[in-house]
């Protein structure tokens, strides 16, 4: 059995202008150790894919108007608040991605640390005390003992990725979801936080859900990489499966136009158009309108996920047919 | 570029720094943010100069050092041959025209109740370019030049997409026929699809038009891509400049070195067996920086003398200069694998 299982989620906002499908039937699971990857540009519905998860989408404007998210035998979406807390936050736990705001800044680093231990453990503040200063020690803050009693604006903003890392990772959990934490960071920094991920994963064996749109942090971080547009999963598949034989349209375009990837000076792929206004119903592929292997069925057909090869699935109908 | 190109930017020395007041009714300097310390650049005619570093290297005040945003601290910035810190006011924006800048955000950089025509009409008037009957006509060129169609000119900026209002603040940049373009991040922002649109844009409008950009990102791939050269900038100072080629792929400065390996390679095959160097710790402060050299600290090459004296920058093979007096020593190490 999976760790996390997500069947059907669809998250609607209910806005002035309209219900945007932000999250649109998104089904995928997670395995226990497992690092998964979701993939996608601003506005696929990665982010709020993971947010429904952790019952963090603002309601209203947000509905989640169908689906599961089955955790251990717990489904977060329908249990009762109170079991969906006591999973929430000690053994799901969410990074974010910018870590200037997401620490509260009136409180001491100490206070926030030791927080979730305080919630979900009977623990004593001491031995609390002690635990967080291990778990800063653990996340590569030097002279922790002293700066455990700092507030945030005292620490750098790499700095303050380690604190977040660190008090989501207190309470031991088997999964964690981080949302492009390293997007805010510069890239020396990006690459100590990764490497840090990397290492506490392998102590606590944790499972990772890894939002990011940069795809080289996926191929060094992720065991499994999923593609999202405009609200749906179009393509799932092993990491280095997608890297080197990627199937849907949308995959390898969004690979052909990253610079690293082709010779220097030379015109860079781009995908025509933009992407769809999720508030209007789409027919068909909600790629078709940009798509280069476009036929007439892909505008009026819904494709389906369907596995092409164990482990690897694509909505396209064309990939599906076996005409790419 | 023609190597052979005329210099039309050259910066000699340039230092920009922000004094710090302490006390309140008796303020009194207490120090300094030397954001931009001793930089000496030139930019050639059609050609493109990629500027990269991590965010407080000073890049992008160097940026509006260029332009004259920000008051010079020392050193020269000369335009076709005026110095832009010594001319008269009309002469600077008479020069200004010649001066473009792009900017980061553009949800930001456009004025929100501004139709994209008003926002593109307003340096042609200002600048007394063209007569009013000739306005429109001028308009709808730019847009054509930026890929916009001339019927969203009514438009006003919320209407636009992130990539849409990057390229009406480009077309606003060209407005004035400028001869060098300063863009800060103008790609950052935006996602992976559309920042290839926008790039494949700058660089057609470089060679279509013989203009210089000087083009800042931290992005060294986007950088290495679009650039003819490439200078490293650390600490308000250039650490490594040289053919863009070169310097990702055979950097010569240990921090360039660490810049490039840090950079994750989206190829698992690669990225998987990759040797990366870890630079302990975040970059300094610019208010106190460590004497010497400025990377000693997270230098893996450093030796005392590197704690001292601060490395100039040096020939470091052809049409490249570094800045550190342990390159043999780098050199001998494997280059990491670049993005």
């Amino acid at each position: 059995m999976p760790l996390l299982a997500v069947q059907d989620l669809r998250t609607y906002f209910h806005t002035r202008s309209g219900v945007y499908r932000a999250v649109d039937g998104v089904n995928f699971s997670v395995e226990r150790g497992e690092t998964l990857g979701i993939v996608g540009e601003s506005g696929s519905g990665k982010s709020v894919t993971c947010y429904s998860i952790m019952g963090l989408v603002p309601q209203p404007p947000g509905r989640i108007e169908s689906g599961s998210a089955v955790f251990d035998g717990t489904d977060l979406l329908r249990c009762p608040a109170r079991e969906a807390r006591a999973i929430r936050g000690k053994r799901v736990a969410m990074i974010f991605q910018d870590p200037m705001t997401s620490l509260n800044p009136y409180l001491r680093i100490s206070e926030q640390v030791m927080e979730p231990l305080l919630i979900h453990e009977r623990i004593s503040r001491k031995a609390a005390l002690a635990r967080a200063l291990a778990m800063l020690e653990a996340v590569g803050i030097n002279d922790a003992a002293k700066r455990i009693h700092y507030y945030p604006h005292q620490f750098s903003g790499g700095m303050r990725q380690r604190v977040m890392i660190a008090m989501a990772l207190i309470t031991r959990p088997e999964l964690l979801i981080a949302d492009e934490p390293t997007t805010a960071l510069d890239v020396t920094v990006q690459a100590q936080i990764l490497d840090l991920i990397r290492q506490l994963q392998r102590e606590l064996g944790m499972a990772v859900i890894f939002i990011t749109h940069d795809l080289g942090v996926v191929s060094g971080l992720c065991d499994r990489v999923q593609v999202m547009y405009a609200g749906r999963i179009v393509e799932t598949a092993a990491t280095s499966t997608l890297f080197r034989a990627p199937r849907h349209p949308y995959t390898r375009a969004l690979q052909q136009s990253i610079p690293a990837l082709q010779p220097k000076g030379a015109e860079l792929f781009t995908i025509p158009g933009m992407p769809p206004d999720l508030s209007k119903p789409i027919a068909g592929c909600a790629f078709a309108p940009r798509c280069g292997f476009v036929v007439d069925r892909c505008r009026t057909t819904v494709p389906g996920l369907i596995e092409a090869a164990p482990g690897q699935a694509d909505a396209c109908l064309r990939a599906q047919a076996g005409e790419l | 570029m023609n190597p052979g190109a005329e210099t039309v930017l050259e910066l000699r020395d340039v230092k920009t720094h922000f004094p710090i007041y302490q006390g309140f009714l008796l303020k009194r300097q207490v120090g300094a943010v030397k954001a931009v310390d001793g930089v000496t650049l030139s930019v050639r005619q059609g050609e493109v100069l990629g500027l990269v570093g991590e965010s407080g290297c000073g890049k992008s005040t160097l940026a509006r050092t260029i332009l004259q945003l920000v008051p010079t601290t020392g050193g020269t910035v000369v335009l076709n041959g005026k110095n832009l810190g010594t001319c008269s006011r009309a002469e600077l924006l008479a020069s200004r025209r010649d001066l473009q800048m792009v900017f980061q955000d553009p949800y930001a950089s456009l004025n929100p109740r501004m139709t994209v025509f008003a926002t593109l009409a307003e340096p042609l008037l200002a600048h007394r370019l063209c007569r009013r009957s000739e306005v429109r006509a001028r308009v709808d060129e730019l847009m054509n030049l930026v890929g916009l169609a001339p019927r969203f000119a009514a438009k006003y900026p919320h209407e636009f997409s992130g990539g849409q209002r990057q390229r009406i603040a480009i077309a606003r940049a060209l407005a004035l026929r400028p001869k060098v373009i300063v863009a800060d991040e103008p790609v950052s922002a935006l996602d992976v699809s559309i920042q290839a649109q926008i790039l494949n844009l700058l660089s057609h409008l470089c060679r279509q038009m013989n203009l210089s950009l000087i083009f800042i990102a931290h992005d060294l791939s986007v950088v290495k891509h679009i650039s003819d050269r490439i200078a490293v900038m650390y600490l308000g100072k250039i650490v490594e400049l040289g053919a863009a080629e070169d310097v990702i792929d055979r950097p010569a400065h240990p921090y360039t070195r660490a810049l490039v390996s840090a950079i994750p390679v989206p190829n698992p095959e690669i990225e998987r067996h990759r040797k990366r160097i870890m630079l302990p710790g975040d970059p300094p402060s610019p208010i106190n920086p460590p004497a010497g050299c400025a990377f000693h600290p997270r230098c893996p090459y450093a030796r005392e003398i590197c704690q001292t004296a601060v490395p100039p920058l040096i020939a470091a093979g052809p049409g490249r200069q570094a800045a550190c007096v342990r390159l043999d020593a780098v050199a001998a190490d494997p280059v990491p694998t670049s993005p």
